[in-house]
Parts: C-alpha cells; structure tokens; sequence
C-alpha cells in the first residue's frame, strides 16, 4: 500500500467556465479507505482521475508513494492501481474468468498463476469459481457484476485502489450488501481505498477519512467524527441530518467496525 | 434449362470466377476503407469529404466507372476489382466508422483505466465489440459486390456476367439465366451466411 499526494492540483477541461479541480492539496495515509464526497459537478471523480492519469493537471503535482504520477508512464502506472467504475464495463465479449484476469495478463503472469488467482478472487468477492468462473457479463446481475469489476480492479494487487460511484447503478438492497463487502475486502487487502460517492450514508458507513469536495475545492477533511462533530456549514448542510453521533454510532455498530 | 446441365462446369468455373472478383474487391476495399475510417476517426474535419468522396463514387454509374478504369487498367481482372473496391467505400467507411465509436464508453474508460495501451486497446476491446456492426457493414458491401462484378463479363474479368451478356447479345435467354440465376444465388447465400456470424458475434458481445 502507498500514501496518495495531491498537491495544488488544478484542472480545467477545454471550454469550461471554471477549474474542474480547483487547487487540492491532501495526503491520504497509506492503507486508509478515504471517501471523497460531495455533489455532482465538485470536482471529485476528476480528482481521483488525476491518481491513474486518466485526467491531467494543469498544475500541481500527484504522488503515490514518493512517485510524481507525470513522471511515470501512463500505461505502466495504470497498472499498478485498481480502478472500478459506476458503469462497471466489463468487456462483455470475455468470461468473468478474462475479465478478472485482464491486469494480469498485461503484466505477463503465467497462466497457472492466473488461474489461481482468479478463483482467489472470485472467491473473495463472494462469486463462487465454478459457477461463475465462464459466464459472460450479460449473464450476471447488476451487484455480481459489479462484483467482477472489483475482482478484475485488485487483480494484481494494486497498492491503490480507485473506486468512482462504483455502487451508483444497483438497487438499495444489493448497495448495502457491496457496501459490507467492500468494507470486509478492504480490511483483507493491503491497499490504499480511494472512494468517490455523493452518498453520505455510503461515506459514513465505509470511510476511515472523508474529504468533503465543494466547487473544486476541499470543504473539509477529516475522520467521520470529526466532521460529524465540527462540520462546516456547507456540510451540515449536505449532509441534511443533524451530525447525530449517535445515529453514526449505530451504523459502525452494526457493522461490527 | 438443357443450357444450364449442359454447361455446368463452365458455370461452376465462372462462379469461382466471379466469388474470386468479389472476394479481391472485397480485401482491397477494406483495406482502402479501414485507411480511410482511421483518417476519420482521428481528424475530426476528414469525415465531411471522406463521406462526400465515397458517395459521389456511389452514384457514378459503374459501367462508365469500369471504362474510365479499363482505359487505364486494361481489360481484364484489375479494373473489376479496382472498381468494387471504389463502390465498397461508401458502405464500408461509414460501416467500419459506425461500429467503432459504437462500443460502449465504460469498456473504452475500464481498458484504459486498467492499462492498456491504445494498440491492445484497439485489438483485446475496440475491435471485438464492434464486429457485429462490422460484419454488418461487409454483408451489406458483399451483396452489393456480387451484383456488380457481372460486369467483369464486359471487360473480360470473366465471372458470371460474361453468361448474362452473351445471353444478352445472342438473344439467348437460358445463356442469360445460366449466368444470372446463380449471381443472384451468391448474393442470398453470402447474406445468409454473413447474417449468421453477425447474429452469432452480437449474441456474445451483447449486454453487461
């Protein structure tokens, strides 16, 4: 696992009016599961797209590890941390077996090793190997899909995990269910989780840090309690419940963290 | 129809002929055709002349495309593929454009996310998941291809136009269908063909 570093980081797309990423400086702790929360249109998923090089600062500069992202090749970079998306997109003409198995063939593994581990990770993520191990994408449901995606995104053991509104598309019932798991998955891996949902409940219930994101800008940065406990205006406001510790309490309870 | 079991080697030769026409015209269209779909996908102001060259070729009447090109070319095999290839364009660019900026976003975004380069981008994903509408795209331009290589019988390419226009000359009917009937044969066959191996790849890459 490594540290994750922004610093000053600004980017504008072509044509907007104003900085997508408008100066973000933070350090996520190496091993942390980091939430970055806040409505559509803060800047949020464009920040974490700065971590993998699939968005370019204007200026500032992003760290893994000790590393300079610019200072890397894209490709090999993208290698080495997870990504897993809303859309899943799985390649719907491979079997959940190839999907999972996509990094680690990039990175030229064997293929006893890939065998094992995507049933490792078949299994971790809760997919039974046998029955799943040759089925095609279209054949899963919206929760087993994306189920794969995270199995395909930790395939090779990335010391970064990047996770963009990756439960935004299932229902409520089967959101819960990966919100547990993911949080169960975390704790066996050895990866930096950074997380992006507008969520709150979500952010509450899986996040070790939360930074708060308003108009490309960090609002506030903190554990859960202590934004629970001293919020912002701006983030009272979203988070449009009295900052009810107790209400917290009882999720984490509830999920025996 | 005494014309037709009479000379059925001869016939049987001109539609080896004539698939060996289409066939050529066909490699060489795509070839010309995946260019020029390459040229449009990466500059954004090519396609507007692309598709207005492709189809003022469409609407030449083929014969006096097939004499511009027998005056240069010669009679015989060339000119016929040459023109094929030219009428296969307007089908095929937009075809082969078409399927590839139809593959889903999330699998373009997933594939570079998970590090591949643009090339294994393009051959592990991109192409794959566009083969149904490609395949589509060479169906429509194989059976449009059938129909025109007949001419190849005016110019000495062979095929089975030279039975059509012989029968024609002679006021022959049954030399006419000997060389039509199976022309005609060809275009269903391909079509069924190519719509099955349509159906089979859009059945796999469909969904998800």
């Amino acid at each position: 696992m490594k540290a994750v570093r922004f610093e000053s980081v600004v980017v504008r797309y072509p044509h907007a009016d104003r900085n997508a990423v408008d100066g973000v400086s933070a350090d996520v702790p190496a091993g942390s599961f980091t939430v970055l929360l806040g409505p559509s249109g803060c800047g949020k998923s464009t920040l974490l797209r700065t971590v993998n090089r699939l968005a370019v600062p204007q200026s500032g500069r992003v760290r893994v590890g000790d590393d300079d992202v610019a200072m890397q090749d894209a490709v090999a970079l993208r290698r080495t941390i997870g990504y897993v998306i809303q859309a899943v997109g799985l390649f719907a003409h491979m079997t959940v077996a190839q999907n999972v198995a996509v990094v680690p063939s990039l990175l030229r593994w064997d293929r006893a090793r890939i065998d094992a581990r995507v049933d490792e990770l078949l299994t971790l993520v809760g997919l039974e190997p046998s029955r799943y191990r040759d089925r095609r994408p279209r054949e899963l449901s919206g929760g087993e899909q994306q189920r794969v995606g995270v199995a395909r995104a930790i395939a090779a053991q990335p010391p970064v995990l990047l996770m963009d509104e990756p439960f935004g598309a299932v229902d409520a019932i089967v959101r819960r269910a990966l919100q547990d798991e993911i949080r169960r998955i975390a704790s066996a891996l050895n990866t930096t989780i950074l997380f992006v949902t507008h969520d709150v409940d979500e952010a509450l219930r899986l996040a070790d840090r939360i930074i708060v994101m308003r108009e490309g800008r960090i609002e506030q940065y903190g554990s859960p309690e202590e934004i629970l406990r001293t919020p912002t205006p701006y983030v009272k406001q979203i988070f449009a419940i009295d900052p009810d510790l107790r209400r917290y309490d009882a999720l984490r309870g509830a999920l025996g963290a | 129809m005494t014309y037709i079991t009479e000379h059925l080697g001869e016939i049987g030769s001109l539609t080896l002929q004539h698939l060996a026409l289409v066939f050529s015209g066909l490699v060489l269209g795509l070839a010309v055709a995946s260019l020029l779909a390459w040229l449009v996908t990466r500059v954004p102001r090519a396609d507007t002349p692309v598709f207005a060259g492709a189809g003022i070729i469409y609407t030449i009447p083929s014969l006096a495309l097939l004499a511009v090109a027998v005056r240069y070319l010669g009679l015989g095999f060339w000119p016929v593929v040459l023109i094929l290839a030219a009428y296969a364009q307007f089908i095929l660019v937009r075809g082969i454009v078409t399927a590839l900026r139809g593959v889903p976003d999330a699998q373009l975004d997933a594939a570079r996310g998970l590090g591949m380069s643009n090339v294994q981008e393009f051959w592990r994903v991109r192409l794959p998941l566009a083969a149904p509408v490609l395949i589509g795209g060479i169906r429509l331009a194989t059976v449009a291809l059938i129909a025109i290589a007949t001419l190849g019988g005016y110019v000495g390419a062979g095929g089975l136009g030279s039975e059509i226009f012989l029968g024609l000359q002679r006021q022959y009917l049954a030399q006419t269908l000997a060389g039509s009937i199976p022309a005609a044969a060809l275009a269903v066959i391909a079509d069924a063909a190519l719509r099955l191996a349509e159906g089979a790849m859009r059945r796999r890459v469909s969904g998800a």
